[in-house]
């Protein structure tokens, strides 16, 4: 059984005055329903933009996007990118949605939260305004925000910032979507807060059989909730597998370098934290080879310079488990075993 | 809400009262001896100091503020005896050079300037929020760069040189006749006849205005179209038709209201140019007047007044309108 | 018993803020209510709690960007709590402060060498071998390029401009640091870099830091001690080892608990407490204990009486019913 969304050497690119951003090249990946796909990177590799073109929320006239996302619905698959903009628009809402990073900037500052949750659905129902307010209604209820038919009066400022999550989680799966995009759903919320709102993300996925795609720079939040991850760098995927294999059995120096990175609360560790040397490469200009080579403290073992002239393909490492990289798995077990007897 | 507005009222008020206050004080302190001035060639002390009782100008200022003041409410007598005669409320003085009440002046000239106001408004309302929209939409093409032309040129001719040029063309077509200019034509009884008295004025006093609110909209739609939430809009699966109309215009004019409604509110104390190259005898004409030839303190206290308590007015709308539109006023 | 470098006694910053006419409709927001703790010579001390908790006005009161509304500040001994500006100013070289978003506090128009120089400009300072080359060795030691001194902040990036804000904090050798939240707006990679960084300098210059920061892990990792705060009252003070494996306070725990740990077999079997609810307002907080809206082992007596930090075992701990 094909799964229900493949993307395929997704290519997003900005023309600007100081030259083309590559702001995402060749990525591919598929996603099942019921499943989460946590994609996670620093700022500026690429994690959001991918998505939106996936969502076809870029301005076309200022974006050239390549690839393909095709959704295999029940009606038939549809190429999310390279369909007409109609049939683009109508699978917004109801076939996938997405919630942003921030609720307040995100919610029209104008309309009750209930005028805008009634709006999603309207777009996809038949129904009289009162069905549209009473279903609002019911979706403030699911989401857990209690007094569900006196809030649905109330303005996005008159919420606190979880609360306006949860108004954009009621939006976007008021149309029983397949997919909901979830860009850095919890960033800007305080610690107690995010976890009620991944609890909440959790519900809805059982609730509506989603599938999720959890955008997130935090390793932690990855942890609780996805099934699969893809690590993003500078543009590109650069490994890709299940939550273990990503956590316990990392193939790539990146991927090393950033769960080496975050302190965490279960241990304290007197030493220094393990850094990851020097910046992200400028997306204009990338290196001609491994975009993470300048950075790399693997890139020394590789013979011949490799990694400096030639840009590593996606390889599987195991089963399932794939990266951009020059060394084997065996090499990079290997090495990282040394490094870390060194220290 | 309530609260807010009544909020609002009180300090509208409070400030009316003010203003009458400051113009008094104003006019007072000028060197300027109205009843010398109104007491003609064969003056003689005797004459002034008559003519300074009958003008209530006898008095200290604070008093004079007050008669003024009362007068407003409860209409006002000048002179005694046989000379007595009254200004019925609200009053707002007597103007001796027309040897009528100032309310009364005020009643004749105020039908060109509303009429003069409302018309522009609508005209440069109009095309300047459309112009504005359909620049911001197509962004970048030959019209919106037709349009910023326009904004450019029209933002930066000065509004007596619109309107001799205006004034000139319909001159020449025979469109604009100056005899009959400045006689009031009832909208209801001669629509065509008022129409044609009034609309090169319209146009003349909309140009600049109108290019100002293009380009205020241009600006205000195209900013509101980077927010967050005209990206959640799309996300939902709106039309982007429905994305402009609901999402992004409702945003993006209300700060436009508060121009609008201090323009519209400016313009009812009287348009001085448009009216004078028009020949309208309205707020601004009988001000300049009074100012220039007369030397009519009464009149041009009344017109003043009644100009700042416009702005006032339109000011306390501006609020309310604002918040209606935008709820996150109202709560505070 | 040497003195602290710094003492807070019974801080308080009110916001007082009134509308209408005659200002009939005040509203006050206790910000910071009534706080206590200290920073001893050389030590780390955490000060951790969501947004709104008054972690940020604390730090900013201390160093007297806004006035105290009641309670002491003694640095090194000395109330510093109502000196005039004038006082203030020979104690300025010696607080530093490091912002949270790097850009926004480093002028534009000015390069990376006149904003660090600017700190011996306005303290009349005369570094032995001039200004230019104590700013590059100040712009070496934190790790930046000594030669990029004439360039502007727009040419580096957030973690570099963060070395820049923390090379101004060095200029003129202060004791104590106060760091409002200098890392949160940086990438993870960056970050451990910027962390390690602070590190290094504590040693070699024997800073005191107070650690401003919602970010429990990277708190738990830079800090000898941590304050949680909530509502503008400190909840728990503890040396760090215990405060995170045994929190006494039940705030304390429930946001220990949230904080996700990136390992999925642990986060697997981990129990989360789920708080219920929002914060309250600090306009209108809660009567006695602040977080009993919030707490599952609230009863009663929390609801009438404000607890007091009281010594439980190796914390001090503001709750009647502590773990």
């Amino acid at each position: 059984m094909k799964p229900f969304l493949e993307v395929k050497n997704l290519t997003v690119e900005f023309p600007t005055e100081d030259g083309t951003v590559q702001a995402t090249e060749d990525v591919s990946f598929s996603l099942d329903l019921g499943e989460t796909l946590a994609i996670v990177g620093e700022s500026g590799c690429g994690k959001s933009v991918s998505n939106m073109a996936i969502m076809g929320l870029h301005n076309p006239k200022r974006t050239q996007i390549s690839g393909s996302a095709i959704f295999n619905l029940e009606s038939g698959p549809i190429d999310a990118i390279n369909t007409d903009s109609e049939t683009l628009r109508k699978m917004r809402g109801k076939t996938m949605s997405m919630i942003f990073q921030d609720p307040m900037s995100s919610l029209h500052p104008y309309y009750t939260v209930g005028n805008q949750i009634a709006e999603a659905w309207h777009l996809h129902n038949e129904g009289s305004r009162k069905t549209g307010a009473k279903r609002a209604a019911e979706m403030l209820d699911l989401v857990g925000i209690p007094d569900s038919h006196k809030r649905i009066n109330d303005f996005p400022h008159q919420f606190s910032g979880g609360m306006r999550q949860r108004v954009m989680i009621a939006m976007a799966v008021v149309n029983n979507p397949k997919l909901l995009i979830a860009d850095e759903p919890t960033t800007a919320l305080d610690v107690t807060v995010q976890s009620q709102i991944l609890t909440l993300l959790k519900t809805m996925q059982k609730e509506f059989n989603m599938a999720i795609i959890l955008i997130t720079h935090d390793l932690g939040v990855v942890a609780s909730i996805a099934d699969r991850i893809n690590v993003m760098y500078a543009g590109r995927l650069v490994e890709q597998g299940t939550v273990d294999e990503i956590f316990y059995k990392s193939v790539h120096p990146y991927t090393l370098g950033l769960l080496g990175s975050i302190p965490r609360v279960d241990q304290s560790i007197d030493k220094r934290l393990k850094t990851i040397q020097g910046q992200p490469p400028s997306l204009i200009e990338l290196p001609s080879g491994c975009a993470f080579e300048p950075r790399c403290e693997f890139a020394t073992h590789v013979p011949k310079g490799l990694c400096k002239t030639s840009r590593p393909e996606t390889t599987e490492k195991s089963i399932g488990h794939f990266a951009r990289c020059h060394l084997s798995a065996a090499e990079i077990y290997e090495i990282n075993r040394f490094q870390k007897a060194d220290r | 809400m309530v609260k807010y507005l009544t909020r609002r009222l009180a300090s509208a008020i409070l400030l009316l009262f003010l203003l009458t206050i400051v113009v008094y004080l104003i006019f007072g302190i000028l060197p300027v001896d109205p009843a010398r001035i109104s007491c003609g060639i064969h003056c003689n002390p005797i004459a002034v100091a008559g003519n300074r009782h009958r003008l209530g100008l006898d008095v200290p200022l604070y008093e004079q503020w007050w008669r003024f003041f009362v007068g407003i409410f409860a209409g006002r007598t000048y002179g005694d005896g046989a000379a007595r005669f009254t200004c019925g409320a609200p009053s707002l003085g007597y103007s001796f050079p027309n040897n009528e009440c100032v309310t009364t002046a005020i009643a004749h000239a105020f039908p060109f300037t509303l009429s003069l106001a409302v018309g522009a408004f609508i005209l440069w309302m109009a095309s300047g929020i459309g112009l504005g929209v359909i620049a911001a939409r197509y962004r970048g093409s030959f019209i919106d760069r037709g349009v910023t032309a326009f904004v450019l040129v029209g933002s930066s001719l000065p509004v007596f040189v619109v309107g001799l040029l205006v004034y000139i063309l319909a001159f020449f077509l025979h469109a604009i006749d100056p005899i009959s200019q400045g006689i009031w034509v009832s909208p209801l009884s001669d629509p065509i006849g008022f129409f044609k008295n009034f609309i090169f004025a319209w146009i003349a006093l909309a140009l600049s205005y109108s290019a100002i609110y293009t380009r205020l909209t241009r600006g205000n739609v195209i900013e509101t179209s980077s927010e967050d939430f005209i990206r959640t809009a799309r996300a939902k699966g709106l039309s982007e038709r429905r994305i402009l109309f609901k999402h992004n215009l409702r945003t993006a004019l209300a700060p436009l209201l508060t121009n609008a409604g201090l323009d519209f509110g400016g313009l009812l104390g009287g348009a001085i140019i448009t009216e004078t190259i028009f020949q309208l005898p309205g707020l601004g004409e009988i001000s300049l007047k009074a100012v220039l030839q007369d030397y009519d303190l009464p009149l041009i206290v009344g017109t003043t007044v009644v100009a700042g308590a416009f702005i006032i007015i339109f000011n306390l709308i501006v609020d309310i309108g604002y918040a209606y539109l935008d709820p996150r006023v109202r709560v505070g | 018993m040497t003195t602290p470098i710094l003492q807070v006694q019974g801080l308080k910053k009110h916001f007082i803020s009134t509308r209408g006419i005659v200002g009939r409709d005040k509203s006050i927001v206790k910000a910071v209510d009534g706080i206590d703790f200290e920073v001893n010579a050389g030590e780390t001390v955490g000060l951790v709690g969501e947004s709104g908790c008054g972690k940020t006005t604390a730090g900013r009161t201390i160093v007297r960007l806004y006035e105290p509304t009641a309670g002491k500040i003694f640095f090194e001994g000395q109330d510093i709590s109502n000196i005039s500006k004038n006082e203030m100013k020979p104690l300025r070289s010696q607080i530093q402060m490091i912002f949270q978003d790097p850009y926004a506090s480093l002028n534009p128009r000015q390069t990376v060498g006149s904003i660090i120089s600017a700190s011996f400009v306005i303290q009349k300072v005369n570094p032995p071998n001039g200004i230019k080359i104590a700013v590059q060795d100040l712009l070496a030691r934190v790790g930046l390029n000594p030669e990029h001194i004439n360039r502007f902040p727009h040419e580096f990036s957030g973690g570099q401009r963060q070395r820049i804000g923390i090379a101004r904090a060095l200029a003129l050798r202060p004791k104590l640091i106060i760091a409002d939240e200098p890392v949160s707006a940086l990438d993870v990679s960056i970050q451990a870099q910027v962390v390690n960084l602070l590190d290094d300098l504590q040693d070699d210059f024997g800073l005191s830091y107070l650690f401003i920061a919602h970010d429990l892990s990277v708190v738990q990792h830079i800090s000898d001690r941590v304050i949680v705060m909530y509502l503008g009252k400190i909840m728990e003070i503890a040396k760090t080892q215990s405060l995170f494996s045994s929190p006494h306070h039940p705030y304390t725990k429930a946001l220990l608990s949230a904080v996700p740990i990136p390992d999925p077999e642990i986060e697997k079997k981990r129990e989360h407490i789920m708080l219920t609810g929002d914060l309250p307002s600090p306009a209108n907080p809660p009567t006695g204990c602040v977080f009993n809206t919030r707490c599952w082992k609230a009863q009663d007596k929390c609801r009438i009486v404000a607890p007091e930090l009281l010594q439980v075992g190796a914390s001090e701990v503001a709750c009647h019913f502590p773990e």
